[in-house]
């Protein structure tokens, strides 16, 4: 009998124990999760709030005139600003100078890069694919400025003998290469081999394969790869800093500066009469960007339905 | 005869080789731009911190920048740490296939397409000042702030494959953990961090890589000093904003330091990338 009560004795204070240590394990599995929530949701902060800074900042300055002028001197920002108004002129000159460096610059990235990402597709790991390929991301991880460096005396100087719109080109095509190589192989790799053995038992020539089977199949993948490129390569500052400068106007010739979005953010961050004008030019950048972005997401969501 | 076959083979082959001509004209560049330097100063340039552009008794030295760079991007690595991997835990594995997951992981990607020239505004108008208010530097720039925009810009890179290698730990691992009695805690810090552990430290040496090489928003709010940084909230610079900053008015042998510190960028990033690259490898 005695015997017996000590037991369930032992037993409760046992339980009691059990259960004590239970409940610390799994209040400190609470605070844990608590401290992973509360750290992601700082971690998500900035995004919100630069996005936030950007509207609430630039949107007095968006108007037709905004996307239709050229951008004002800093005599006329000045009486602008003086008087209270908003800055008059616009970005036209960076918006077509990004439109004209971006364009030139996936025109020479993207049959370079296609090709380049097919060869690697088709001649597997062997030691001059393989070198090609480390090369390849030797490339991606070269600072932008040291590439507009590199177009700076590859084209500045030998070429445009000034500072030009190809020069720039150049920089932001190098930056574009490898990441068109990597998806494009990529995307080859996820097509399956048959539909490719098909086509070749059919006897058919293998350009053909190339352009009526692979690149068909995996467009979408393709050209995700170069929206995402591109996206990359539209906010670049540094680079141009070195080959395109900038410039007041209009400007489609390939040799003479030329303006872009970032470069005039740059130039309105560093005009005490402007700086009104960097917010609104940012939102319209970062808009630009995130609509490639969102483009080459649908598209890849498409294909996967 | 050339057939069809052997053309698009030697279209294909000729492309490849525009990627060596591409590289191998890159390090020819920056080596015969160093070339005045070198015979000025020899190896000493990396180690001296001398930048004096004064015509005449002009001295250079790489050893700011070097600090400079390192400092902010170890910096910007320490603070995003416990931020991005908090992150991962929460997409990869907390909420894994939730649409709060799905949300946060938007987000993070977000981040990565603002552009470096905005994080610089954004510092500049929004960072700056608060440090400023707090009381920790009487300017606002300098090598914390710099390091602090780093951190941000660089979350969604060491987010992003950190998630995808807490993903791939086998779920059998987990079960047998969870069956012994062990909490989510135990789980996530004793099974799937030790095992995803060099995949997540491969993730932060690229990110690091990434870090080296920012130079907009660092330029913006690093202070642009020449010197040695000597306390956190001291003025610096960086390898990367030096060029920026300085290539403008740059000639003679001032313009062939500065290519010579873009040779030294070059081969930083593709040492920290290549040691990734063999991690990844043995990872597989």
């Amino acid at each position: 009998m005695a015997t017996a009560i000590t037991k369930t004795k032992k037993f409760k204070l046992k339980r009691k124990f059990l259960e004590k240590t239970e409940r610390k394990l799994l209040r400190k599995d609470k605070i844990f999760t608590a401290v992973i929530i509360t750290l992601s949701a700082i971690t998500i902060s900035p995004i919100v709030l630069i996005i936030y800074k950007l509207i609430s900042s630039g949107y007095r300055q968006i108007n037709i005139a905004f996307f239709t002028e050229t951008s004002p001197d800093t005599y006329e920002a000045m009486l602008a600003v003086n008087e209270g108004n908003i800055i008059p002129g616009g970005i036209l000159n960076g918006i077509t100078g990004t439109l004209f460096i971006v364009g030139m610059a996936a025109l020479f990235a993207i049959p370079i890069g296609l090709l380049v990402g097919i060869f690697l597709y088709e001649n597997g790991t062997k030691g001059y694919t393989n070198l090609i390929r480390n090369l390849t991301d030797i490339m991606q991880g070269i600072p932008s400025i040291v590439l507009g460096l590199i177009a700076y005396f590859w084209v500045v100087k030998p070429i445009t003998s000034g500072f030009s719109a190809l020069a720039a080109s150049v920089a932001l095509a190098i930056m574009m290469l490898p990441l068109i190589i990597r998806s494009t192989e990529e995307t080859l790799k996820m097509i399956p081999i048959s539909i490719k053995e098909a086509g070749l038992a059919l006897g058919v020539p293998y350009y053909k394969i190339l352009f009526k089977v692979l690149i068909p199949t995996g467009l979408s993948g393709l050209l995700t790869g170069i929206l995402l490129s591109i996206s990359r390569i539209v906010g670049e500052t540094a680079p141009l800093m070195l080959t395109a400068l900038g410039s007041m106007k209009v400007n489609f010739d390939i040799d003479k500066p030329t303006s872009a979005v970032p470069l005039l953010i740059w130039e309105f961050y560093n005009d005490p009469n402007m700086v009104d004008l960097i917010w609104s030019s940012s939102l319209f950048l970062m808009i630009f960007v995130l609509g490639l972005n969102l483009l080459s997401k649908r598209i890849l969501a498409n294909r996967s339905k | 005869m050339l057939n069809s076959e052997k053309i698009t083979k030697i279209v294909l082959y000729l492309a490849s080789i525009i990627i060596i001509l591409i590289t191998g004209g890159m390090v020819l560049t920056l080596i015969s731009g160093t070339l005045p330097v070198f015979k000025e100063f020899g190896f000493g340039f990396i180690f001296s911190s001398d930048w004096d552009p004064t015509q005449g008794k002009e001295k250079y030295g790489a050893l700011p920048f070097i600090a400079g760079t390192l400092i902010t991007s170890i910096m910007a690595i320490i603070i995003a740490f416990p931020f991005a991997f908090s992150t991962s835990i929460f997409i990869g594995e907390l909420y894994r296939g939730t649409k709060v997951a799905n949300f946060v992981g938007i987000m993070v990607d977000m981040l990565a397409g603002i552009p470096s020239i905005v994080y610089g505004l954004w510092g500049f108008y929004v960072l700056r000042p608060l440090i400023v208010d707090l009381g920790l530097s009487s300017q606002g720039y300098g090598i914390f702030t710099a390091g602090l925009i780093l951190a941000i810009m660089i979350i969604p890179y060491a987010t992003s494959i950190t998630t995808e290698i807490i993903k791939m730990v086998p779920n059998e691992l987990k079960e047998a953990a969870y069956s012994l009695g062990s909490t989510r805690k135990d789980v996530i810090l004793k099974v799937i961090v030790p095992n995803a552990k060099s995949g997540i430290f491969t993730s932060y040496i690229l990110a690091f890589g990434r870090a080296v090489g920012e130079t907009m928003a660092v330029t913006m709010l690093i202070g642009n000093t020449n010197i040695i940084p000597t306390s956190l909230f001291g003025t610096g610079n960086t390898m990367a904003s030096v060029i920026a900053n300085q290539f403008g008015e740059a000639d003679g042998l001032k313009l062939s330091a500065l290519i010579t510190i873009a040779l030294l960028l070059f081969v930083i990033t593709g040492i920290v990338n290549w040691i990734g690259k063999i991690i990844i490898k043995n990872l597989n």
